[in-house]
């Protein structure tokens, strides 16, 4: 009783203190709020607005709203080519991480061998190596993977291949880091019985501990299609010359410093627009679990 | 059984491993050895020179300026992205309404704050590139020139370059660790606020004497992946300034130096020398943090 009663009294102590300062405190949140907010809506405006209004005062409002930019950008600065091309990349890509990444976790977790801890440590020291000391090899790495007989036109530089495979290597050091960390937490009993009703190790794997680990696997898929999606780096190297192979990010950079000279800045906006846009809708709709995927992958 | 087991272990293994081995590994590795060649990619053999990539280093004022500049970003990006942070995590979550779930519309705020993180870095690189343009269609500097002032320089000034990079970082960061504060926060026992609020303590107490405490361990994680994203910036000074590091040199970095280096001029020996100091830069950092950070942990 005393101890409720001293809660409510703390309760009503702190907000005596702290209520006049919820104005400020709303300030403070709202004046970030608008920082965030204002270049990404300001960019959807002019994206509908034409180039004399691009040109005019950045704060105007568009006269008319011209859709056609959106045309143009997706049609001749070849947007819709370059998303659909991200999208298979990351899909790709994504699947086989999770798959290769799950499969090595889960070995390296739950079975003891010879060499466990020296190919744990191999993927783990991945995650400090700073990508920009590859680079030069990993270009002729690449290159020379595009002369082997038959594969070979499927995996060398220029193709989303070679790509895809590359992603894939990069993203397995988080991914084998944090699900063998969660695999190892996961309980035993389920498996040795499966074991006992005659299951193969495989179908243990795929049926059972897999489906258990289905929170730690969401969160490391958002982190590697978030991650996959938004890289630059790398298709800058390995997809340089073939511009109908490229990605989204590529596309959009490439559009910036053509504007120069093309100077279709309409469609610069309109094609900005449409990379934020499906991002944004796919966050908002699956916020709440993209926040707990991301954190959980900074804490562990 | 046994035949059986390891039969699996290696065939869940094979995959992962080769793909590692291939595209992470194997070029880590050749990265040692190209630095101490004069490798431009023509000949079939490089020739080895030793260490006189690393002496004309030595007399490289533009890669020492690029190192001055990552240095600054590893110090300054994470403490402006974690002060911005925090301080708005507390509002969110201690301050307002007693700090029993958060303030009113918390959520609200989260998901905006967040926004900035799920865009890919050359995406906010163009836009940025927009917000910063000298004339009066850039969105800084249209209010400045409707007040009749002088436009500032946000990408053209040599002294203003560099801070305009920062903002973007800062920008497009803090979100993510308003969010990873906030689940540390909330992870914080209520009564210990409460105990604190019936002593006395003030909104400034409960921050300092409480939350920042116990939220020590979160704070270390990301002032580590702050200070390794700060060693890695990259699409940002590519993307959004002149000449690509410029104007004269004042906002380029390590990354974008060794790319300029391997993949412009070719001189791919000069640019995996530059990796190697990279490279020990960030194991440097990473080995300093993971020291620094060593503190006994704090049970709930």
């Amino acid at each position: 009783m005393a101890i409720s009663k001293s809660r409510a009294y703390a309760r009503e102590e702190r907000r005596r203190r702290l209520g006049p300062l919820s104005v400020l405190t709303h300030t403070a949140l709202l004046i970030w709020t608008v920082l965030v907010a204002v270049p990404i809506v300001w960019t959807f405006l002019a994206s509908v607005k034409s180039e004399d209004e691009i040109f005019g005062n950045a704060w105007s409002l568009p006269a008319s709203l011209r859709f056609d930019n959106w045309g143009r950008a997706w049609e001749q600065a070849h947007i819709g080519q370059y998303m659909v091309n991200s999208i298979v990349v990351v899909a790709f890509s994504t699947f086989g991480t999770m798959l290769f990444g799950s499969m090595a976790a889960y070995v390296l977790a739950r079975y003891r061998f010879r060499g466990n801890r020296a190919i744990y440590l191999l993927f783990v020291s991945g995650l400090a190596f700073p990508v920009y000391l590859a680079l030069t090899p990993l270009f002729f790495v690449v290159q020379n993977m595009g002369t082997i007989p038959l594969i070979g036109q499927f995996i060398g530089l220029n193709t989303h291949g070679g790509l895809v495979l590359v992603y894939i290597a990069y993203s397995l050091p988080f991914t084998v880091f944090f699900l063998a960390a969660f695999f190892r937490t996961l309980p035993g009993a389920v498996a040795e019985a499966a074991f006992v009703d005659g299951a193969s190790h495989t179908r243990v794997f795929f049926q059972i501990m897999l489906p258990m680990a289905k929170p730690g696997i969401v969160s490391v898929t958002v982190f590697n299609v978030l991650g996959q999606w938004n890289q630059y780096q790398l298709p800058l190297v390995l997809l340089t010359s073939d511009r109908d192979k490229w990605v989204l990010t590529q596309g959009i950079a490439d559009i910036s410093t053509a504007a120069g000279y093309d100077a279709d800045w309409s469609a610069l906006f309109a094609a900005l627009s449409m990379a934020i846009l499906p991002m944004l809708i796919v966050y908002t709709l699956f916020q709440s679990q993209i926040q707990k995927g991301l954190t959980a992958g900074a804490l562990k | 059984m046994n035949y059986g087991r390891m039969r699996f272990v290696a065939g869940f293994l094979v995959i992962p491993v080769a793909l590692y081995v291939i595209y992470v590994i194997a070029p880590y590795a050749q990265a040692f050895y190209i630095a101490f060649t004069d490798w431009r990619g023509v000949s079939a053999s490089p020739r080895f020179v030793g260490t006189e990539n690393f002496q004309r280093l030595l007399g490289d004022g533009i890669f020492w300026g690029a190192v001055g500049h990552n240095l600054l970003l590893l110090i300054l990006m994470p403490l402006l992205t974690l002060v911005i942070a925090l301080f708005f995590a507390f509002l969110l979550n201690a301050g307002g309404r007693g700090g029993t779930g958060g303030i009113w519309g918390s959520k609200f705020y989260r998901v905006v704050f967040f926004f900035p993180q799920v865009l890919a870095i050359a995406v906010v690189a163009v836009l940025f590139q927009q917000v910063f343009r000298p004339d009066k269609s850039g969105m800084l500097n249209a209010p400045l020139i409707a007040l009749g002032l002088e436009p500032i320089g946000f990408l053209s000034d040599t002294d203003v370059a560099f801070w305009s990079i920062l903002g973007v970082l800062v920008w497009q960061a803090v979100g993510f660790y308003v969010v990873l504060f906030s689940a540390g926060i909330a992870s914080i026992p209520r009564d210990l606020f409460e105990a604190a609020s019936i002593d006395g303590a003030g909104g400034a107490q409960l921050f300092f004497r409480v939350t920042l405490p116990l939220l020590w361990d979160t704070i270390q994680v990301g002032w580590v992946y702050l200070g390794i994203a700060a060693l890695d910036v990259f699409a940002i000074v590519w993307v959004m300034t002149a000449e690509q590091g410029g104007p004269d040199h004042s906002t380029t970095v390590m990354a974008a130096e060794i790319y300029r280096n391997a993949f412009q001029y070719f001189k791919f020996g000069y640019a995996s020398a530059m990796g190697v100091v990279l490279f020990f830069f960030t194991i440097g950092f990473a080995a300093l943090a993971l020291r620094l950070s060593r503190r006994e942990r704090i049970e709930f």
